[in-house]
């Protein structure tokens, strides 16, 4: 039997590897371009935040206060009220897609307001296909209602105060710019695809083209031959992490508030499962194709649905947050978020850590026993 | 003299529990400094074999055994292992994927230069030191993979079809090599479906569907078969009906056509068939011939098919015309300064079987790829059955059959998908394709496979499909290229008997081949060389020019085809 471990395969097997990834073209581009695209997206394409949305009016009466609440709508900084016609009108615009929603002010508004204590109400009609929207169109009408009507009280001169006054403060982020968590958390996606994508990608690449069966056939252990396939990945995905973090801070003006020496423990742990996992789909599928499709089903999709970077998991149904309990990428979210805006609380990296570690260890073991020295 | 270097006793090995056998109690030895062989046909065993002596498969039953140890756990240095793509790395260059394999195979820092050197000596590679691997050709790679397995002097040098799609130079120089590193004592084990290399060996193991068929001296097989080859020297005309009807006569196990003649391999103790019983003309000559391994091979495995191809019974007979079914009028092809193609010219008349002949890398498949319209050429034209290949190239398209090189059907669809789809692309639709369908299914007896995912069978099928998804519109011009590449001798005398009966309704073929008895079956042959067409005519023709610039006698097309690349080179060198 050969030795268990050579240092001079090892480094052999090191600078082939690290050739192969120099001169491959898509190797570079997955590991730089890509997380440079999709930071821009998030950065500037997608945004959590509402800005002006197009309502329809149906001004119904003529009277001074109707038509000084239709004021109101129009000046208002949430809406572009387009069209002040009657409801039928308007329908087919809201059908189509071009207004979201409807706001009705009936034709007996001004009569029941001033009138006999039958409240004066006006209707909102909203897109339900779209529930986000139709909740912040039906949320901001009733708020520049609720306002206007303040404002008339206070012209009439009574002072009805408000038994409570609301005073917010948003931490850590107070302009609730949805860029400030979602570009710290899309740097986990980008970590997913290095780690999980690439590595699957490259040891089912030595099945593929028969290089694996000669390389078996020298003395090479098993579990060398993989720690040559995963340490030029590691590093490989700490570069692009490096590179999203200083285009986050420079380019998108993201604060980092945390240590650098806490970022890099939290993407080490990260890189454990998703390398882990990389090796295990590629020693199990031996094909390219099927690598890369099992890696975007099983680490991409659930990294970007399910870790909470997009959606946060405390609104899913209990069974679906049961599942991401099993999501890696569900315990860097917190820590990544966290280390950006907020600093460094140990305990909270600490915890999620020692579970990426857990998970890493796991993937590597399977992986180690799929990967076995026969060809069968 | 030392014990053999490898052992397998009594290996049994199945993939499926219950199912059959790969592998059905065989045993084999490797001899120091000898060169074994390992011949027989698709699907026989011979890959599962050598995975166990390479400790890549564990036998169900039996021991392997390398150098006095379990071949799982002996020492993988001492084995040197050239598996069928050669196992290098395309993105790396020559001496990166040298330096690789040697720390590999831990070769010390201190005889690294000197093995270094004379490995690249001996494979010619020292020019080629940085270019990367993919960029060579076949027979480059092919030389850089035994240079891999090599680099640290094994005991055990295991081979697997390391001839398959390389020419005959390259492979004669492999040859040579191998058997030299042999010479020092080393135990190569030669895979093979060249039985000429196999003829070559000091002993042959010939497996069939998993089992030993034989093992000793490759002339204690061809001694089976002494006294029954001849030689009938009936004349070019008509010696492809001729061969017919002797492969259906009982007392002919084998026959194939050599130039102007028939090679027959007759049952033991009968005498071969008078030339007019077979309506040859009275006057052809029959002499008996030196039996060859090939002969001995065919026969041991039950002889070849039938004479008779049903698929060209059922063929449409394509009609005469005047001009050349085929027409290459000075094609060239240059990609940015570099020629594949030179002033490539010939006509090939219909109902006539015409090969393209050349090293890998010479410009046979640039040649090829112009006349069935995949490449618009730089200067010149050609003509397929009558169509312009400027002006009408999808005209020229639809009235060829085309199987390429490498396998180029879906190879995730089923057997029954791949049959549908190539015959709705040629045009077949309702009665005319289930038609089509169902006569290439019971031809080919492709039954069986049609629910099985296609890139799944066994070689011999696959190129069986490719042929029967190339011919089921009728076109009545063929191109074949290397179509029987890396298959055995039984599949390809059935698809030689397919192709001279459809030849035979008219239909025109243009061939591209490595082997050399192959060759003898066209009519005609242009021998391709550095992008230039260095000889052209029939293969007696070829022969005889090659001996006089030669000097030398009775050559093997082999020979031939060596003999004018060399004058081609001396040429060259003079100018």
């Amino acid at each position: 039997m050969s030795q268990a471990f050579s240092a001079q395969r090892f480094r052999a097997m090191l600078v082939k590897e690290t050739l192969q990834i120099l001169r491959d073209p898509s190797t570079l581009l997955i590991a730089f371009v890509l997380p440079l695209i999709l930071l821009f997206l998030f950065g500037y394409g997608v945004s959590l935040d509402t800005t002006r949305i197009r309502v329809g009016l149906a001004l119904q009466d003529m009277s001074a206060p109707a038509q000084s609440l239709a004021t109101a709508y129009e000046r208002s900084r949430w809406f572009e009220v387009t069209g002040r016609r009657d409801v039928e009108g308007l329908k087919p615009e809201l059908v189509a897609g071009r207004i979201r929603g409807i706001i009705v002010i009936p034709a007996d508004f001004g009569r029941r307001l001033a009138g006999t204590g039958e409240p004066a109400a006006i209707q909102v009609i909203t897109d339900g296909s779209l529930p986000n929207t139709a909740g912040f169109v039906a949320a901001y009408a009733e708020g520049v209602r609720a306002s206007w009507a303040a404002g008339q009280a206070e012209e009439r001169g009574a002072r009805p105060q408000p038994p409570i006054t609301l005073l917010q403060r948003f931490w850590f982020n107070p302009e609730l710019a949805s860029r400030f968590f979602l570009i710290p958390g899309s740097i986990a996606i980008v970590m997913t695809m290095v780690g999980t994508l690439l590595t699957a990608l490259v040891v089912a690449r030595e099945w593929e083209r028969g290089t694996m069966e000669a390389i078996m056939a020298t003395p090479i252990g098993m579990a060398e031959f993989l720690a040559t396939k995963v340490i030029p990945y590691f590093i490989l995905g700490l570069g692009s992490m490096t590179l999203c973090t200083l285009v986050a801070i420079f380019a998108f003006g993201v604060p980092f508030r945390g240590s650098p020496l806490a970022l890099l423990a939290i993407a080490t742990a990260f890189l454990m499962p998703a390398l882990g996992q990389g090796l295990l789909i590629s020693a199990a599928t031996k094909n390219q194709f099927v690598a890369s499709q099992v890696a975007l089903l099983s680490a991409f999709l659930p990294a970007m649905l399910l870790s909470g970077f997009l959606f946060e998991i405390a609104s899913m149904p209990k069974i679906i947050q049961a599942i991401t309990y099993l999501v890696p990428a569900r315990y860097v979210i917190p820590p990544l978020q966290t280390v950006f805006v907020v600093g460094d609380l140990w305990d909270l990296f600490l915890r999620n850590i020692a579970v990426m570690l857990g998970f890493g260890a796991l993937f590597f073991l399977l992986a180690i026993r799929a990967t076995r020295r026969r060809i069968a | 003299m030392a014990g053999p270097v490898a052992i397998a006793h009594a290996v049994t090995k199945r993939f499926a529990p219950g199912g059959p056998a790969a592998l059905d109690g065989v045993s084999i030895e490797i001899e120091p400094g000898r060169m074994t062989g390992l011949v027989g046909p698709d699907g026989a065993g011979k890959t599962t074999l050598i995975r166990l002596l390479t400790g890549l498969l564990d036998p169900d039953a039996g021991t392997v055994e390398v150098m006095g140890k379990a071949a799982a756990e002996a020492d993988r240095a001492v084995i040197g292992y050239m598996p069928q793509r050669f196992g290098l790395y395309e993105d790396l260059s020559v001496i990166e994927n040298l330096s690789l394999y040697a720390d590999l195979r831990g070769l010390d820092a201190g005889e690294r230069d000197a093995r270094f050197r004379r490995l690249l000596d001996f494979t010619d590679l020292e020019r080629f030191r940085t270019r990367l691997a993919g960029k060579l050709s076949g027979g480059m790679k092919q030389k850089l993979g035994l240079a891999c397995a090599m680099v640290k002097a094994p005991a055990l040098l295991v081979l697997d079809e390391p001839g398959v799609g390389v020419d005959p130079v390259s492979r004669r120089e492999l040859w040579a090599m191998v058997r030299e590193l042999a010479g020092e004592g080393i135990g190569v084990l030669w895979s093979t479906a060249y039985l000429d290399e196999a003829e070559k060996c000091d002993t042959v193991f010939l497996l069939s569907e998993g089992r030993l068929l034989h093992a000793g001296p490759p002339a204690d097989l061809t001694g089976q078969v002494e006294g029954r080859v001849f030689r009938m020297a009936t004349g070019a005309e008509g010696r492809r009906l001729l061969l017919a009807r002797a492969l259906n006569r009982d007392d002919v196990t084998d026959g194939t056509i050599q130039g102007a003649s028939l090679r027959l391999v007759m049952k033991p103790g009968i005498a071969p068939p008078a030339p007019d019983a077979l309506g040859a003309p009275a006057s052809s000559q029959v002499a008996p011939a030196v039996p060859r391994f090939e002969d001995a091979f065919v026969d041991i495995l039950g002889g070849g098919p039938p004479g008779t191809s049903a698929l060209a019974a059922a063929y449409r007979a394509v009609p005469e015309r005047q001009e050349p079914a085929i027409l290459a009028e000075r094609l060239t092809k240059r990609f940015g300064d570099f020629t594949a193609a030179d002033d490539i010219s010939f006509a090939i008349p219909r109902g006539q079987i015409f090969g393209l002949l050349g090293p890998n890398g010479a410009g046979k498949s640039t040649t090829f790829k112009m006349l069935c319209g995949l490449l618009t050429p730089t200067s010149g034209n050609g003509r397929v059955a009558g169509h312009d290949l400027r002006t009408a190239r999808a005209d020229a398209r639809q009235s060829l059959g085309y199987m390429a090189q490498k396998f180029s059907l879906y190879g995730d669809l089923s057997v029954r998908q791949n049959l549908n789809f190539f015959s709705g692309v040629y045009g077949l639709t309702g009665r005319a394709q289930r038609q089509a369908i169902e006569r290439v299914v019971e031809v080919f007896r492709l039954g069986d496979y049609l629910p099985v995912n296609s890139g799944s069978m066994p070689l011999g099928f696959k190129q069986r499909l490719a042929l029967a998804c190339a011919v089921m519109h009728q076109p009545p011009v063929l191109f074949l290229d290397e179509p029987t590449s890396g298959v055995d001798p039984i599949v390809r005398r059935e698809f030689w008997t397919h192709i001279n009966g459809l030849v035979e309704k008219g239909v025109t073929v243009l061939v591209t081949t490595h082997f050399m008895d192959e060759a003898e079956y066209c009519d005609r042959i242009a021998l391709i060389y550095r992008a230039q067409q260095i000889a052209i005519g029939t293969p007696d023709a070829l022969k005889a020019q090659a001996a006089t610039e030669a000097g030398l006698h009775d050559l093997t097309l082999e020979d031939a085809f060596i003999a004018l690349i060399e004058a081609s080179d001396r040429k060259r060198e003079a100018a």
